[in-house]
């Protein structure tokens, strides 16, 4: 792959050097096309600059908090094993009078000291790649001095995989360069990063004999006879990968605020036992009225059922409900359609058949997808209260405690024992305010105290 | 539910759309006293009419102009076309008029007309009579396009596309006139235009197919299960709209797919269903999309060489493995 090399961009007409004021990047990150690698400083405002090339950002040459000249190069970005001497070992491009660069305080990269030094650039070696590819530091267990293993042709060519073994080997840390592709032309596919992951063949079609691994030690037998054994790096089953994939892209990027209420379910309580006793009826469950309740709220409420997209905001006029059920390997959201059409009864038959379905990953592609808003219950588990992340384009997941007996207070500041129930909704605070979240879950509160409401 | 062929699902759909609503009507050749070329029509001049069931002398494009008018002014007319390849002389009436007037006036004029008859290669019918018309009309917006696969989706999609105010074209195949499947007696029994369908479901790879392709593919999909390859079939259903969610959501499931389709490949079905795969769920492949297409010529008369221009289910299975990476390829 090509080296790219970064250089102070011009930022307005008259702007003749500029001033790094600060690099988001650090020498060994990974960066694509289109981050932010620093902020600028120009004579008139302080601009995020963005990479045009991708790979690791190998070596920054003007330190946060120096000059450099428009068209100075001032950082490069390459291949994690490319040799980028010839590029680095050019003049650097501060402006005149700046001081010798120090080594820049706020880097943290792993990067070796000897690579900071322009003036004695060194052949990459295998482990810096290697190390890199590791899992983060905060593993703080991949040895500097690893081995180098057999590498198969690395030497600045473009691996062949596909799009998808790309995706996998990238959440998984493996390192496509030292898989052989099993694929046309030696293309890298999903059934040999997964082979590598799991450090044995796996054929992806079971009656289709799998081309031959390479030859692996076997794994050790049992971790817990071997003390030598401190850690163990188990390879992301492919949910686990699209929850590590999704959550952060709501998390960061969604402005989550959070809105709890305590919800009296003395009579909803109640009305459950009576209900569950008629012969014949399904068999509800408290979720069951956190569910019809949630959806005859949000048709009342169509600001907390919509999705940010950018320009505008989806108003749904449909109640589509996202029932998170655990599994063993992850969490899954199958979607109760027209929630806010369908009885108690109803919701308590379908929600049941998804989650059954769920478990038994017999879910079809659209019963995962198209939710409105979404329901996470994690009372069975005797948590009181908690908060949940957002599963976009959603607007809002309200997260579900266990119904406890506790001593309350009436009134007349007389004791009894009654049944309470915490609820918190997280909200994109881009499609709505407090006030309306509040709203909402005021009347979702509401309608499980009068719970004859939700049979009507 | 009663089992019926796709032809009696068609003139159900029909019959009970003219009872249910009294501005639609059916205009076309022999549609009346001769009871439809494909006999789709039968029994309707008698039980409505001949205001109601229009024959036309062979002048396509004068009867879709006096169809496209009638809706203009609030008729739902329903054109039959003896065979789509008929429709290339209806070409203006179809793409300059229904297709822009609701655009073109301001929304003042719609257009809720349906023109409808068999597309597709049959048997013999070379080169003139054998052309899948549908790549004629997607490619127009203001047009809806519907190719329906079974009994059941006949009906569905032609009482939807009747209700539709915009205008369908809805292209009905030839060699699926005598296929027999349930059919919902519900007069009310619709099927949304816009819906694909998941026909059979699959782990290893999603082949997209409708109509006499889609019979190929379900064929293919019982031999490579022998071969320990599970595949997954969507049927659109409707081409334009195109559901894309639902076939982006097998591509996710299945990371492989196969477009199966009986027309030329070139700017084909497959070619935009390849770009809005990559477009989408680019990082969900493991390998490139592949095409199964009908070969760049006319269609042959001789029987072997339409055999040979016509996709078939060896093909898909061929096709299937290579992107399964499968038998060493």
């Amino acid at each position: 792959m090509a080296v790219t090399r970064v250089v102070m961009p011009k930022l307005s007409e008259a702007m003749e050097s500029g001033k790094v004021i600060k690099w988001i990047k650090k020498e060994g990150d990974r960066v694509q096309g289109g981050d932010v690698l620093a902020e600028i400083e120009t004579d008139k405002a302080d601009v995020e600059m963005e990479a045009f090339g991708s790979g690791v950002l190998r070596k920054i040459l003007v330190p946060a908090g120096e000059r450099a000249e428009v068209g100075g190069l001032i950082a490069v970005i390459a291949d994690a094993n490319e040799d980028v001497s010839s590029v680095v070992g050019g003049a650097p491009a501060r402006a005149a009078g700046a001081p010798p660069a120090p080594s820049p305080g706020e880097a943290g990269a792993p990067s070796r000291a000897d690579e900071r030094a322009p003036a004695a650039p060194k052949m990459p070696q295998r482990e810096e790649f290697v190390t890199r590819t590791a899992p983060p530091p905060e593993a703080a267990v991949a040895p500097a001095e690893a081995p180098a293993p057999a590498v198969p042709s690395v030497d600045g060519e473009r691996v062949k995989a596909s799009p998808l073994a790309r995706k996998i080997a990238a959440q998984a840390g493996v390192d496509l360069r030292l898989i052989q592709g099993s694929g046309p032309g030696g293309r890298v596919i999903r059934r040999d990063v997964e082979a590598a992951a799991t450090g044995a063949a796996r054929p992806a079609l079971e009656a289709v004999p799998a081309p031959p691994a390479p030859a692996r030690p076997a794994a050790p037998a049992a971790v817990a006879a071997a003390p030598a054994v401190e850690y163990e790096d188990v390879a992301l089953s492919s949910m686990r990968a699209m929850i590590a994939r999704r959550m952060p892209l709501s998390k960061a990027p969604v402005p989550h605020f959070y809105v709890t209420t305590e919800v009296a379910m003395d009579r909803a309580w109640e009305l459950r036992e009576q209900l569950n006793a008629m012969e014949g009826s399904p068999k509800i469950s408290v979720n069951d009225f956190v569910i019809r309740a949630c959806a005859i709220a949000l048709l009342q409420h169509p600001n907390v059922n919509a999705s940010f997209q950018g320009e505008t905001v989806r108003v749904w006029h449909r109640a589509h409900i996202g029932i998170a059920v655990a599994l063993d390997e992850g969490l899954i959201t199958p979607v109760l359609r027209d929630a806010h059409a369908k009885s108690l009864g109803r919701i308590a038959v379908e929600a049941r058949d998804l989650a059954e379905r769920a478990r038994a990953r017999k879910l079809r592609a659209q019963e995962m997808s198209g939710a409105t808003f979404s329901v996470s219950n994690l009372g069975m588990f005797g948590v009181t209260e908690f908060s949940a992340i957002i599963n976009p384009p959603e607007g809002a997941i309200l997260a579900v405690g266990a119904v406890r007996r506790i001593p309350v207070a009436d009134e007349a500041g007389q004791l009894s024992v009654g049944r309470r129930m915490a609820m918190t909704l997280s909200c994109d605070h881009r499609v709505m305010d407090g006030a309306m979240g509040a709203r909402f879950l005021a009347d979702v509160k509401r309608l499980l105290e009068e719970p004859l409401r939700l049979v009507v | 539910m009663a089992v019926m062929t796709y032809r009696e699902a068609l003139n159900q759909a029909l019959r009970e759309e003219l009872r249910r609503d009294e501005r639609v009507f059916v205009i076309g050749e022999e549609v009346g006293l001769y009871d439809g070329a494909y006999k789709v029509t039968q029994g309707l001049l008698k039980e409505f009419g001949a205001k109601r069931i229009v024959d036309t002398p062979i002048a396509e494009s004068g009867f879709t102009g006096v169809g496209i008018g009638a809706a203009m002014v609030g008729l739902r007319p329903v054109v039959e076309m003896m065979t789509f390849n008929f429709a290339l002389v209806a070409l203006d009436q179809i793409v300059n008029a229904a297709a822009k007037l609701s655009y073109m006036s301001g929304g003042q004029f719609n257009v809720p007309i349906v023109i409808r008859g068999p597309g597709g290669p049959a048997h013999q019918l070379a080169a003139q009579h054998s052309q899948s018309m549908e790549v004629y009309f997607y490619h127009v917006p203001g047009l809806k396009v519907v190719r329906p696969s079974t009994p059941a989706d006949a009906k569905g999609l032609l009482k939807s596309a009747i209700r539709d105010d915009n205008p369908v074209v809805f292209i009905e195949s030839e060699t699926l006139y005598g296929i027999k499947g349930e059919v919902p007696d519900d007069p009310d029994f619709t099927i949304p235009l816009g819906q694909a369908v998941v026909r059979r479901e699959g782990r290893d790879v999603t082949v997209i197919a409708y109509t006499g392709m889609l019979y190929r593919a379900l064929e293919a999909a019982e031999a490579l299960e022998k071969e320990g390859i599970s595949v997954e079939i969507v049927d659109p259903r409707t081409l334009r709209p195109m559901d894309v969610p639902t076939i982006i959501g097998s591509v996710r499931k299945t990371h492989r797919v196969v477009v199966a389709e009986a027309g030329a490949g070139f700017a084909g079905m497959g070619s935009e269903i390849s770009a809005f795969i990559t477009e989408q769920a680019f990082d969900d492949l493991d390998a490139p999309v592949e095409r199964v297409t009908g070969a760049n010529a006319p269609m042959p008369y001789a029987k072997n060489l339409e055999r040979a221009k016509t996709p078939s289910k060896e093909k898909i299975m061929a096709a299937v493995r290579r992107v399964c990476y499968a038998n060493g390829s």
